[in-house]
């Protein structure tokens, strides 16, 4: 054989070679972006298939024989119950009775009572919660039940004296020891006041400095010492900003612990650097000659940027700061440092009122054993996902539907 | 340059048409689209062997995408779409069994922009005899550059620094390295899409000499925006319009009579 | 305009308020300590130096083994999220046709959108006990808060961090320079490993610190599935304890504020902003060269 064509086969063996190569390089790279791809659906997958039930809450059907005066409600409840279970006589028996129903009943009943008082001295028939061991026992979760809470419980549904119904209570009410008590409203609410005045501080402060350095600054070592500062910034440990709060806003300023001001101000600080860098992008992406027209029609330079520049640019800085919130809202760490993992049952009413957020309750709850808690937490993952995915939507959609290129 | 040399690394048997030189790639109604948008309309073309063959037209009028056909870069471009059929010697390039890697070890391509590699000269050379096993031991593989660095014209000038990162050359340096590189993997045909588009008069001086030096052992296709280019460096002409290839020939031919208007009127430098 | 100065200090004071309260606090702290028993002890174990008086004799401020932990962990997740996230880079920059780049970029940004609570409760209620179980049926003893449920979930985490940085290196790449490869032959893969990484390497290593950098800090993923005890080891399948999860634990319940025990959140708060200052910086002036060197 001559020498060229045995160099030829060589070369086409080594294609082969080459070609096998390139076929296991793309297998790589499509198993690298499944592995980000299969987590994210276990993760919502998960998320839905066990958090939806968290929705749904049992509830029993009693009749309460309502004193004429006297406020035991919690007796009145258990009467009620001995009254649907007669043959229940032993003590044992009858605290297993009694643990049917959630230790929020008599609440229930005492609200309805003294809402209408007339009710006194009259049988009411009312929905009261279950326990939490009865409703994951519905929910189809191994019971906890003993044998004769779960014959209860049949007999219960057979009569039509339980079933399960939307869970209003998750979405109204503070945090609980009991999980069939604990809602999500304390922590809502304490992350809408902590993102409203994260907002209400990084927006404005961040929009400026992005003006100021973007149209206005000279180049000067300072400006440059801001901008590499505005760049660690947005890379230092979310962690550290809370012990800023701990030892500045809450030691050095004596503000209130756990208060979503303290949380907003915060958070705040740590939104403010993407809200500048994005910003400052959005600004750069609006070309010179806008800026040129309006001073050529007698605009002075902070009217040219007020009212030319800035409104062409605020899709690209209401994406930034959209981007930036859904991740304040979803910050938990600097959180705990300000004491904002407490328990807090009631509602906040204003942003200096004791409060915890949606990421906090999540991590409070899950570090809770009973199997109550669990679905709880993550329904509230699920509510929280919901919140952060539709800014993050949101943010996406804007940057499309305003991608100009100019 | 010892023609002798070039024998024994240019294998091939050309099956010479005693009347006219044979057809080193044959394009048959070849149309282009981007996406839908058609780039190319029922193109014909004949490329002769061991020739210069130039592409001129107006800016937009395909030559880019037409040249980019012939070695099949245009399937890295997504929504590309190409029918027709182009031919290198008798073997379809666009066959379903087609290897694009070895298809390009045959037909070479210089660009526009000198992209040297960021590595060292020798390295930029040495790329691809290495990627296709072209050589087996590092003697084989010092010949290699050497000679491809020596027909490029560039031998003399980074023989002593052939280490030297291939960006620190000077453009027209960089384009002579970017020429070696093509014609160290030992091509039938080189392609370029205006090498010198981004060089120095003299630069350019340079790759025309070089050019017209290598089409002894190689059939070179060139597109070129300069009418003087064409002119000084082509044996055939073909002038694209519009998506449409307008009107071919000698090159003498088409730059004396041109038998079409647009032809005219661009030879004329009325349009451009 | 006043006020656009004013605006524009904030950032530096927020800076210069980090350090002061930070350094403050740690040099209230190395006065019951000394620095080099925080940095070069081995013993971790503030819980039990309760009293001032006995802090000294106790040793229980050693850092070593906390700074062991977050390697060990940090480790573990630029284990996984380098490689994942690079060859998702690549195949979404290189291979992907537009409509599935269209799709799928978006969905790994979910990814880093996801709070990191929620990946905390995913490491400790899911990924913790597969792993345990999958231990115990070929015979390894996996704890239950082990590094290596805590890492995988963090390097998922950083998955969609990574790729991004990559793929801008990796788009950043000349097309000139990929077709360059392409013309002489090369096949995909060839381009990419052998033109467009090493062109592309300094924008991608400075994403591997800032993503290193963002590991050391997470916070969350440990507290919810690393230890709170330290343990000197680096077996990925036993409990460590990270610095983070520690100022966590430290400062959160009840506190008395100017104990040694609380004041070492502080400085190890300290340890952590320079460790990763220093991370960043670099970083970011890599990125910055490598940037304005395709421009
Ligand atoms: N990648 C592409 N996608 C879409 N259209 C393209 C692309 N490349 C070129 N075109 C279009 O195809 C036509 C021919 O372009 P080209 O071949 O580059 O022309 P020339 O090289 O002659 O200047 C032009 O109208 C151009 O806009
Ligand atoms: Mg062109």
């Amino acid at each position: 054989m001559s020498e060229i064509a045995e160099k030829k086969l060589r070369m086409a063996a080594i294609r082969k070679k080459r070609h096998r190569a390139e076929t296991r390089f793309r297998l790589f790279g499509m198993a690298a972006v499944s592995v980000g791809l299969i987590f994210l659906a276990v993760l919502f997958a998960v998320v839905l298939f066990s958090g939806l039930s968290a929705f749904k809450q049992t509830v029993i059907h009693l009749d309460i024989p309502v004193e004429a005066s006297g406020d035991n409600y919690q007796a009145m409840v258990k009467l009620s119950l001995r009254n649907a279970f007669q043959d229940v006589t032993s003590r044992r028996h009858k605290r297993e009775l009694y643990a049917l129903v959630s230790s929020g009943a008599a609440y229930q009943l005492k609200d309805r009572v003294q809402a209408a008082p007339v009710l006194r001295g009259t049988m009411v028939s009312i929905w009261v919660t279950a326990s939490a061991d009865v409703d994951m026992a519905i929910k189809g979760e191994t019971p906890r039940l003993t044998d004769r809470q779960l014959a209860w419980v049949d007999d219960l549904k057979t009569k039509e004296r339980l079933k399960t119904q939307f869970n209003w209570r998750f979405f109204t009410g503070g945090d609980s020891r009991e999980p069939e008590l604990a809602g999500i409203a304390v922590a809502t609410l304490g992350s809408l006041f902590s993102v409203f005045v994260c907002l209400a501080l990084s927006f404005p402060l961040g929009v400026l400095t992005a003006v100021y350095l973007e149209e206005f600054a000279p180049r000067t070592r300072w400006t440059d010492f801001i901008e590499v500062n505005i760049n660690n910034l947005a890379a230092v440990p979310s962690i550290v900003f809370g012990l800023l709060g701990l030892a500045v806003f809450l030691n050095a300023f004596g503000l209130p612990r756990s208060a979503p001001l303290v949380g907003g101000m915060v958070l705040a600080l740590m939104t403010l650097p993407t809200i500048i860098i994005t910003g400052r992008a959005a600004l750069k992406a609006v070309p010179p000659s806008i800026r040129e027209a309006a001073l050529a029609v007698g605009a002075s330079p902070l009217q040219a940027v007020f009212h030319h520049v800035l409104p062409l640019a605020m899709p690209g800085v209401l994406t930034g700061t959209i981007i930036g919130t859904a991740r304040a809202l979803g910050e938990t760490a600097p959180l705990l440092m300000i004491g904002m993992v407490a328990f807090v049952v009631d509602l906040p009413e204003t942003i200096l009122s004791p409060a915890t957020a949606l990421p906090v309750q999540v991590f409070l709850w899950a570090d809770s054993p009973e199997r109550g808690f669990e679905e709880r937490t993550i329904a509230a993952i699920l509510i929280l996902l919901l919140f952060t995915c539709l800014m993050n939507l949101t943010a996406v959609l804007l940057r499309k539907k305003y991608e100009i290129r100019w | 340059m010892p023609a002798s040399a070039m024998e024994n690394t240019q294998p091939k048997v050309h099956i010479l048409d005693s009347a006219k030189p044979a057809a080193k790639m044959t394009i048959e109604h070849l149309t282009v689209f981007y996406g839908d948008k058609p780039a190319l309309h029922d193109v014909n073309l004949k490329i002769g062997s061991n020739r210069v063959t130039a592409l001129i037209g107006p800016s937009g009028c395909g030559k880019s995408t037409f040249i980019r056909c012939l070695n099949r870069m245009n399937d890295v471009i997504p929504g590309c779409r190409i029918e027709g059929r182009v031919k290198l010697d008798d073997e379809d390039v666009y066959a379903p069994g087609q290897d694009v890697v070895n298809l390009r070890t045959r037909i070479g391509m210089v660009f526009q922009k000198p992209n040297p590699f960021p590595k060292s000269i020798y390295d930029n050379v040495a790329y691809g005899p290495k990627i296709h096993g072209m050589c087996e031991t590092k003697e084989e593989r010092d010949a290699i550059v050497l000679r491809s660095l020596d027909r490029a014209g560039l031998l003399d000038e980074v023989r002593d620094r052939l280490r030297a990162p291939g960006t620190s050359l000077s453009g027209g340096q960089q384009q002579r390295l970017c020429i070696a590189r093509a014609i160290a993997v030992e091509p039938d045909v080189i392609l370029m899409d205006e090498p010198c588009s981004a060089l120095d008069p003299i630069a350019t001086a340079r790759i025309e000499e070089l050019i017209t030096e290598l089409k002894e052992h190689y059939t070179i296709v060139i597109v070129t925006h300069s009418m003087q280019q064409a002119a000084r460096l082509s044996q055939k002409t073909a002038y694209f319009h519009l998506g449409r290839l307008v009107e071919e020939g000698d090159t003498e031919t088409v730059f004396a009579d041109p038998q079409d208007e647009r032809t005219r009127d661009y030879v004329m430098g009325r349009i451009g | 305009m006043g006020v656009l100065i004013a605006c524009s200090t904030v950032a530096v004071l927020t800076t210069i308020g980090i350090v002061l309260s930070l350094v403050f606090e740690s040099l209230q702290f190395f006065r019951m300590v000394p620095v080099t028993d925080f940095l070069f002890g081995i013993h971790w174990s503030p819980q039990m130096a309760i009293r001032a008086d006995q802090v000294g004799a106790s040793g229980g401020f050693g850092a070593i083994p906390l700074l062991a932990g977050t390697f060990l962990i940090s480790a573990i997740a630029l284990t996984v999220s380098g490689p994942v996230g690079l060859y998702s880079a690549i195949y979404i920059a290189e291979y992907a046709s537009p409509r599935f780049r269209a799709v799928v970029k978006p969905l790994l940004e979910v990814l880093a959108g996801i709070p990191t609570v929620v990946y905390g409760f995913f490491a400790a209620l899911f990924v913790a006990p597969l792993l345990r179980a999958g231990g115990e049926s070929i015979g390894l003893a996996v704890s239950s808060e082990s590094a290596l449920a805590a890492g995988l979930v963090m390097g998922v985490m950083t998955i969609p961090f990574v790729s991004s940085i990559a793929d801008d290196a990796i788009t950043a790449v000349p097309n000139a320079l990929k077709e360059g490869a392409l013309g002489v032959g090369a096949t995909r893969s060839e381009m990419i490993r052998q033109v467009v990484l090493p062109a592309a390497l300094p924008g991608i290593a400075g994403g591997m610190l800032l993503a290193t950098s963002r590991v050391i800090g997470e916070t969350m993923i440990v507290v919810m599935a690393a230890g709170l005890t330290a343990n000197l080891t680096l077996n990925p399948l036993e409990a460590v304890t990270t610095v983070t999860v520690q100022i966590v634990t430290l400062l959160t319940g009840d506190q008395e504020f100017d104990s040694a025990k609380t004041l070492s959140a502080f400085a190890l708060g300290l340890l952590l902003f320079i460790v990763t200052l220093i991370l960043n910086v670099i970083a970011l002036r890599i990125v910055k060269t490598y940037r304005e060197q395709y421009e």
